[in-house]
């Protein structure tokens, strides 16, 4: 069942669950920010509007910068901006930034401590009929192994915008990574949410596989936990809602019952949240590991619910891995 | 803004600069690895922008209100930290560290290492757009301070570059000034026959830029020119200056080989036996 102490949607599993884009929270929690920090300022590469950062630019235009088409102009001066004492937001779809700009990220913002938040937008399949040239399917990799790096990956709308404020918590660099369709909405205002911090969405008795998942796909993890809690195969379902920091306490604390997991992400699972969760378990208590995601392949044109399933991703891909799973453990 | 330079304060300047080489020379030879041409090329500017130029308090590095001075071509870095040291950033002593272990010299500029530099630097076409940022973020805070931000001629092969020319002429950032070191050589070759930059006044103008030319070499002349550039309300100016890669050293000078190694032992006592006679040239020709 749904985990009651976070204080999540009740009405997740309606026909007529609330949906939203992530990307839409990121908007919300810039304009928050920009009422209450005024040295906040945004960026846009010639992506305002869908990356939602025009509602920061309506209500900021003194602290809005347009840098045209030029990912790395953009990255270059937001650490400048940086620099001169402000917090610089820089938004695109993630395939540019932090993908086409990477290596003026590393320097100029990364390396350099910058006070530079990178939102990178139409993240995963999700990106949908755009196609592969326009879905990012490695920006966690590319951005996780950057060192002192913090990485947040929203499961939907009310916590993207918690995760955007909680990125000026820092100092140092933060990557976002938001999607571009409507997804359900998974928490409310109320949920809790803390960096670093795994938490338990779906809970149970005797489980016997640890589903960690990440963005929108913990939804079909949740959708997964519950047709199997149907057929009386019982699992947790965690939300890993901050891929670096990844607390080495919570895998273990979360995967002590069940001695066997199941990553979800829709990223390749080369370099991305499963392999963190890997790396984790690899150095304390090797487990058997199933990987949802992309399996060394880039995806293509098509509706995001065709692609989830194309690609091995969606409910049933999660149920079988599970079972999968369960087999290695015996 | 920067006062004339009198007769006196310019043979200071000049002396400081022949003294910057043979530092660089030095560091150089005891670094075992780093790039000669650049910075022997740069000692006149980093001068004139240490002694002169910049309103800056060694001994308060991170105070706001300096103007602030951007290395985008890091690799050239030995004769800012010489010039640095100089200044009393930190002991002349530890110049001998650059590109060891522990230093807070880095082969190429770390922000966070050392008090004083703006930037971390080194890959290149991206110091433009950060001075930018930081010019941004002076307008935005009403300070009065001045951003420079020094670059190469070969550094102008990357894209970077021309997104931050574009934006900076859009944006009529007046409060930046960009240095460029045309000395004519990258890695390869020559610049106009790896990928030829002329016109290149013409193409900054087109981008709405003011250009202003100068004899990188000549203190009094540079010195000038800046005070014209911050004459410049309407736009953002471009300095090019025409820099000798080498300069000082005979051996060295406009030979592109020289770009990204060290001298070794011999090579470094020829190159200061010929800047300590350029040295006693330029004491006699002030006397």
């Amino acid at each position: 069942m749904l985990n009651t102490n976070l204080k999540l949607n009740d009405k997740l599993f309606d026909a007529d669950v609330e949906v939203a884009p992530t990307r839409q929270g990121f908007g919300d929690g810039l304009v928050k920010l920009g009422e209450t920090k005024p040295n906040v300022v945004a960026l846009s590469a010639d992506l305002t509007e869908s990356t939602y950062a025009h509602k920061f630019a309506q209500k900021f235009p003194e602290r809005f910068f347009q840098t045209g088409i030029g990912e790395q102009n953009m990255a270059s001066i937001a650490a400048g901006l940086a620099e001169a004492g402000k917090i610089a937001f820089i938004s695109s779809y993630a395939t540019f930034s932090p993908g086409k700009n990477w290596e003026t990220l590393r320097t100029t913002a990364v390396y350099n401590e910058a006070n530079v938040k990178i939102a990178g937008h139409h993240s995963g399949i999700m990106t949908g009929p755009d196609g592969a040239t326009h879905q990012a399917t490695e920006d966690i990799a590319i951005t996780r192994c950057w060192p002192n790096m913090h990485v947040y990956v929203p499961c939907d709308s009310v916590e993207a915008t918690k995760a955007t404020i909680a990125a000026t918590d820092i100092k140092t660099p933060v990557y976002l990574r938001y999607t571009r369709d409507k997804t359900p909405v998974i928490t409310t205002i109320d949920t809790p949410f803390k960096v670093g911090k795994l938490q338990t969405f779906w809970v149970t008795q005797n489980p016997k596989v640890t589903i960690f998942a990440t963005g929108y796909m913990l939804y079909y993890a949740l959708l997964a936990a519950k047709e199997l809690e149907e057929e009386k195969l019982n699992v947790l379902v965690v939300n890993v809602a901050t891929v670096k920091p990844l607390s080495v306490e919570d895998v273990l604390e979360t995967t002590r019952d069940t001695q066997a997991v199941v990553t979800v992400e829709d990223h390749q699972v080369e370099g991305g949240m499963g392999s963190a969760i890997a790396e984790v378990l690899a150095k304390t208590t090797p487990l058997p590991i199933e990987f949802i995601g992309l399996q060394n392949t880039f995806a293509e044109s098509g509706k995001p619910t065709e692609l989830v399933e194309k690609y091995g991703m969606g409910v049933a891909s999660i149920k079988d891995a599970v079972k999968r799973v369960i087999r290695r453990k015996q | 803004m920067p006062q004339e330079l009198y007769e006196d304060k310019l043979h200071e300047l000049e002396k400081k600069a022949e003294e910057a080489r043979e530092l660089v020379i030095k560091t150089l030879l005891e670094a075992g690895s780093g790039h000669s041409a650049g910075p022997l090329g740069m000692a006149d500017i980093f001068t004139a922008f240490y002694f002169h130029i910049l309103n800056h308090d060694p001994k308060n590095p991170d105070w706001e209100e300096r103007d602030r001075l951007i290395l985008s071509n890091g690799h050239i870095c030995p004769i800012r930290y010489v010039s640095m040291a100089q200044a009393g950033y930190f002991p002349i002593e530890e110049l001998k560290t650059l590109r060891k272990i522990n230093s807070r010299l880095q082969g190429h500029p770390h922000r966070t290492a050392l008090p004083g530099l703006e930037t971390t630097s080194g890959p290149l076409g991206e110091g433009l757009g950060q001075a930018i940022g930081i010019a941004l973020g002076a307008k935005l805070d009403n300070k009065k301070y001045y951003t420079y931000v020094i670059t190469g001629d070969g550094e102008l092969d990357e894209g970077n570059i021309w997104e931050s020319v574009m934006f900076a002429g859009k944006n009529k950032m007046n409060n930046l000034i960009m240095i460029i070191d045309r000395n004519n050589i990258q890695i390869d070759g020559f610049t106009e026959d790896v990928l030829p930059l002329e016109p290149l006044g013409a193409k900054f103008e087109a981008f709405g830029w003011h250009v202003l030319e100068a004899d990188g070499n000549n203190i009094k002349q540079f010195v000038d020119v800046i005070n014209e550039a911050r004459a410049i309300f309407e736009k953002p100016t471009v300095i090019i200056a025409h820099t000798i890669p080498g300069k000082g050293v005979d051996f060295m000078e406009k030979d592109f080989h020289w770009h990204g190694k060290p001298p070794n032992s011999e090579e470094a006592k020829k190159a200061l036996d010929e800047l300590r006679t350029l040295k006693g040239q330029i004491e006699s020709e002030h006397k």
